[in-house]
C-alpha cells in the first residue's frame, strides 16, 4: 500500500473523530442551554477569553450562548487532581473510561454523512469513510463491546454504589439489545428486494428514502429502535448507570479528572452517534424531505448542502434526546427490566412477523 | 498482509495465554474477551466478514457479559488464593498434549475434508459468480444454504436454544423456590 | 470488498485508543497533586464509613437475564441471512415461508415460556 493514500485515509479518520467529539462536546452544551430554558434558567452566559470579549456585537453573542464554555470545561477536566483511590483494582479502573470511550468512537468510520453526484455522469456516490454492506450489524456489534467499560468500572472501583451501578447498567444494556437488533429487521426486510445487493449498508439505507422515510412506512421499528438508542446510551428516562437519587454516580462514583470526563464525552458520542443511525434509518438520512426530490445540484456544492442537511438532522436529533431527558422522570429498574423484556421485545418480534407477512403478501400477489 | 496476520495472531495467542495464568478470573475473562477480538480480525483477514461480526456480537458481546456476571457473583478474593491442584494440573497438561496430537494427526492426514457435509442431501447451491461476492450477498449465499440445504440442522439449533432457554428458568426457579422456603423457615 | 477496505476502520479504532489514551496521560501530567487523608482514600457512602466489602453479592437475576439474553441473541442472528435472502426465496418459490413460522414458533414459545414463569420479574 502506498504511502500518500494511507496518510490521507488517516487524515480523513483524524478529521472524522474531531468532528464527532466537536459534536459530542457542544451536545454538552445544547444539553445544558435546553435544560436551562426548560427550568425557566439561562445557562451558561459568561465563560468568556480576552480575545473573543473585545469583538463588537459578536464577542457578547457568543459569550453569552456558551460557545467558550465547552473548551472551559475540557480544560478544567484535563487541571483538576487526577485521584486513583487507593482500594481500587488498578488496571481495571484504568482501563474502564477507555473502554467506554472506543466503541462510539470506532465506528463512526462506516456511518456515511453525506453524497456526491458526479456532475459528468449522475452517479450518486456516498460520502464514507469505509462503505461496508452489513454497516449497521457492525455497528450492533461493536456497540455491544461498550458495556464492558461500565461492567468493569463498577467492578474496578470496589465501591457499592459502583458496582451496583455498573451491574444495573449492564443488565440493561443487553436486555435493549434485542428489541434494537429486532426493530431494524423489518426495514432491512422491505429493502432486500429480490436482485438488489443492499444488504445491510447504511448508505442504501439512505438511497431507499429517496423520497419516503422509514419512519412514515415503519412507524413502530423506529419507535422501538428509539427506545433502544435511549436504553444503549444510557439517556434518561432509562439512567440506570448514574440514577444519582439511588446510586450517587452509579459506576462513576469513584472517578474524577480526565478519566470521569472520558465516560462523559464517551456517553455524548453514543448519543452523537446513536441519532446519526437513527437519522440514517428513520429519517432519510441526508435527503431533504419526504414527498419531496432532493434539490442538492451535481458536484460538490451539493455535498457539502446534503452534509450540512445531515448535520442539522442529527443535531435535531439530539436536542430530542436532552428534550426527553428534562420531559420524563426516570424508571426504577425492575420497570426497565420489565418494559424490555414483557413489552418491547415481544413487540419487536410482532413486528418482524407482521412485516414479513406483509413482505410475502406483497412479493407474492 | 503478513505483518496484519502476525499482530492479530499475537492479539488472539497472547491474551489467551494470559488468561490462563492469570490468577484473577475478571482479568481472565477481560484477556478471553481480548482475544476473541483478535479472533474477529483474524477472520477479516480470511475475508469471513460475517463470521467476524458474528464472532464480535455473540462471543465478545454477549457470551462474555454472562461470564462477567458468574465471575463477579463469586468472591475473587477467596479464588485468587486458591493454589491449583497438582492432580488437576497435571491431567490438564496431559489433556492439552492429547488434543494437539489428535488435530496434528487429524490435519496431517486428509484433515476433515467434509465427508459428514457431503452426506446431506443435495441441493442446488447459491449460483456461483464469476467475480468476488460483496458481503451481503455472501451472507446470502449463506441464508440460502441455511435454509435449504441445512434447514434440518437450523431448527434443531432453533429447539435446542429452547431447551436452554427452560433449562435455565428451571433451575433459577429450583433455586428461587429453595431460597424461599429457608427464608420462610429462618422467620418460624 | 476486501480485507483491505477494513483499514479505514482499523485506523479509526486505533485513532480512538491513542487519543483516549493521550488524553488519560495528559490528564496524570497536568492534573493538580492533593494530599491525600485516610478519610478521603475510604470509598464514597455517603459520608459514612464504609461497611462490609465493596463487591456484594448480587441477584440470581442479573445471571437469568445474561443468559436469556444469549439464547435469544442466537436466535436473533440467525435471521439475519433470512432477511436478506427472504424476498430472493418467495420470488424464486423455494419454501421459506413454513419454515421460518416454524423458527419464529420455537422463538415465541420459547418467550411465552419465559414470560409466564416470571424469569424477569424483579419484584415480588
Amino acid at each position: 500500500m502506498e504511502l500518500v493514500p494511507l496518510l490521507l485515509k488517516i487524515l480523513y479518520a483524524a478529521i472524522m473523530l474531531v468532528v464527532v467529539l466537536t459534536i459530542a462536546g457542544y451536545s454538552v452544551l445544547i444539553e445544558r442551554k435546553v435544560s436551562a430554558y426548560q427550568h425557566g434558567r439561562i445557562g451558561p452566559n459568561r465563560t468568556t477569553t480576552p480575545f473573543i470579549r473585545p469583538i463588537p456585537v459578536i464577542g457578547p453573542l457568543l459569550t453569552r450562548l456558551g460557545i467558550i464554555q465547552l473548551p472551559a470545561d475540557g480544560l478544567k477536566f484535563l487541571f483538576k487532581e487526577d485521584f486513583t483511590p487507593p482500594y481500587v483494582n488498578r488496571p481495571f479502573f484504568w482501563a474502564a473510561p477507555l473502554i467506554a470511550f472506543v466503541p462510539s468512537l470506532a465506528v463512526i468510520a462506516v456511518i456515511p454523512f453525506g453524497q456526491y453526484t458526479s456532475p459528468l455522469t449522475g452517479e450518486m456516490i456516498p460520502l464514507v469513510l469505509a462503505p461496508m454492506d452489513l454497516g449497521v450489524i457492525f455497528v450492533l456489534a461493536i456497540g455491544s463491546l461498550s458495556v464492558y467499560g461500565v461492567v468493569l468500572a463498577g467492578w474496578g472501583s470496589n465501591s457499592k454504589y459502583s458496582f451496583l451501578g455498573g451491574i444495573r447498567s449492564s443488565a440493561q444494556m443487553i436486555s435493549y439489545e434485542l428489541s434494537l437488533g429486532l426493530s431494524i429487521f423489518p426495514v432491512f426486510l422491505w429493502m432486500n428486494a429480490p436482485g438488489s445487493d443492499a444488504g445491510l449498508s447504511l448508505s442504501s439505507v439512505v438511497e431507499a428514502q429517496n423520497t419516503m422515510w422509514f419512519l412514515i412506512t415503519c412507524p413502530l421499528s423506529a419507535f422501538l429502535f428509539l427506545v433502544g438508542i435511549f436504553a444503549e446510551t444510557n439517556r434518561l428516562p432509562f439512567d440506570m448507570a448514574e440514577s444519582e437519587t439511588d446510586l450517587v454516580g452509579g459506576f462513576h462514583t469513584e472517578y474524577s479528572s480526565f478519566k470521569f470526563g472520558l465516560f462523559f464525552v464517551g456517553e455524548y458520542g453514543a448519543m452523537a452517534v446513536g441519532s446519526a443511525l437513527f437519522v440514517l434509518l428513520f429519517l432519510g438520512g441526508w435527503n431533504f424531505l419526504p414527498f419531496l426530490a432532493n434539490p442538492w445540484p451535481a458536484g460538490w456544492i451539493g455535498s457539502v448542502l446534503s452534509v450540512l442537511w445531515f448535520l442539522v438532522k442529527v443535531v435535531g436529533m439530539i436536542t430530542f434526546f436532552v428534550l426527553i431527558r428534562w420531559t420524563l422522570p426516570r424508571y426504577r429498574f425492575d420497570q426497565v427490566m420489565k418494559l424490555g423484556w414483557t413489552v418491547l421485545l415481544p413487540l419487536a418480534i410482532a413486528n418482524l412477523i407482521v412485516n414479513a407477512a406483509a413482505v410475502a403478501i406483497h412479493d407474492l400477489w | 498482509m503478513d505483518i496484519f496476520f502476525i499482530l492479530f495472531a499475537l492479539l488472539t495467542v497472547v491474551p489467551a495465554f494470559l488468561m490462563v495464568v492469570t490468577p484473577n478470573p475478571v482479568a481472565g475473562a477481560v484477556f478471553l474477551i481480548l482475544s476473541f477480538i483478535g479472533m474477529a480480525c483474524l477472520f477479516v483477514l480470511l475475508e469471513a466478514f460475517f463470521l467476524a461480526v458474528l464472532q464480535i456480537l455473540v462471543y465478545a458481546g454477549a457470551i462474555m457479559v454472562l461470564f462477567l456476571f458468574i465471575i463477579m457473583l463469586l468472591d475473587v478474593r477467596e479464588v485468587e488464593k486458591l493454589r491449583p491442584n497438582t492432580v488437576t494440573a497435571a491431567a490438564a497438561g496431559v489433556s492439552l498434549l492429547l488434543l494437539v496430537l489428535g488435530l496434528i494427526a487429524v490435519l496431517a492426514g486428509d484433515g476433515l475434508s467434509g465427508q459428514l457435509l457431503s452426506a446431506l442431501p443435495a441441493v442446488p447451491d447459491y449460483p456461483a459468480a464469476d467475480e468476488p461476492l460483496g458481503l451481503a450477498q455472501k451472507v446470502k449465499a449463506y441464508g440460502y444454504g441455511l435454509f435449504t440445504k441445512y434447514m434440518l440442522p437450523f431448527q434443531l439449533t432453533g429447539i435446542l436454544l429452547l431447551i436452554a432457554m427452560i433449562g435455565v428458568i428451571v433451575l433459577s426457579k429450583k433455586r428461587a423456590a429453595e431460597e424461599g422456603a429457608e427464608s420462610a423457615g429462618a422467620d418460624s | 470488498m476486501t480485507a483491505a477496505d477494513f483499514i479505514p476502520v482499523l485506523i479509526q479504532i486505533l485513532l480512538a485508543i491513542g487519543l483516549g489514551g493521550a488524553i488519560l496521560t495528559a490528564s496524570v501530567i497536568f492534573g493538580q497533586r492533593a494530599r491525600r487523608n485516610r478519610i478521603k482514600d475510604t470509598p464514597y457512602e455517603c459520608g459514612m464509613p464504609p461497611a462490609g466489602p465493596g463487591r456484594t453479592r448480587y441477584s440470581v437475576k442479573f445471571y437469568v437475564t445474561a443468559m436469556l439474553f444469549i439464547l435469544f441473541d442466537i436466535e436473533v442472528v440467525f435471521l439475519i441471512p433470512w432477511i436478506l435472502s427472504y424476498r430472493e426465496f418467495l420470488v424464486n418459490g423455494i419454501p421459506i415461508i413454513g419454515p421460518i413460522a416454524v423458527f419464529f414458533g420455537i422463538f415465541i414459545l420459547g418467550l411465552i415460556y419465559e414470560l409466564k414463569k416470571g424469569a424477569i420479574q424483579w419484584e415480588k
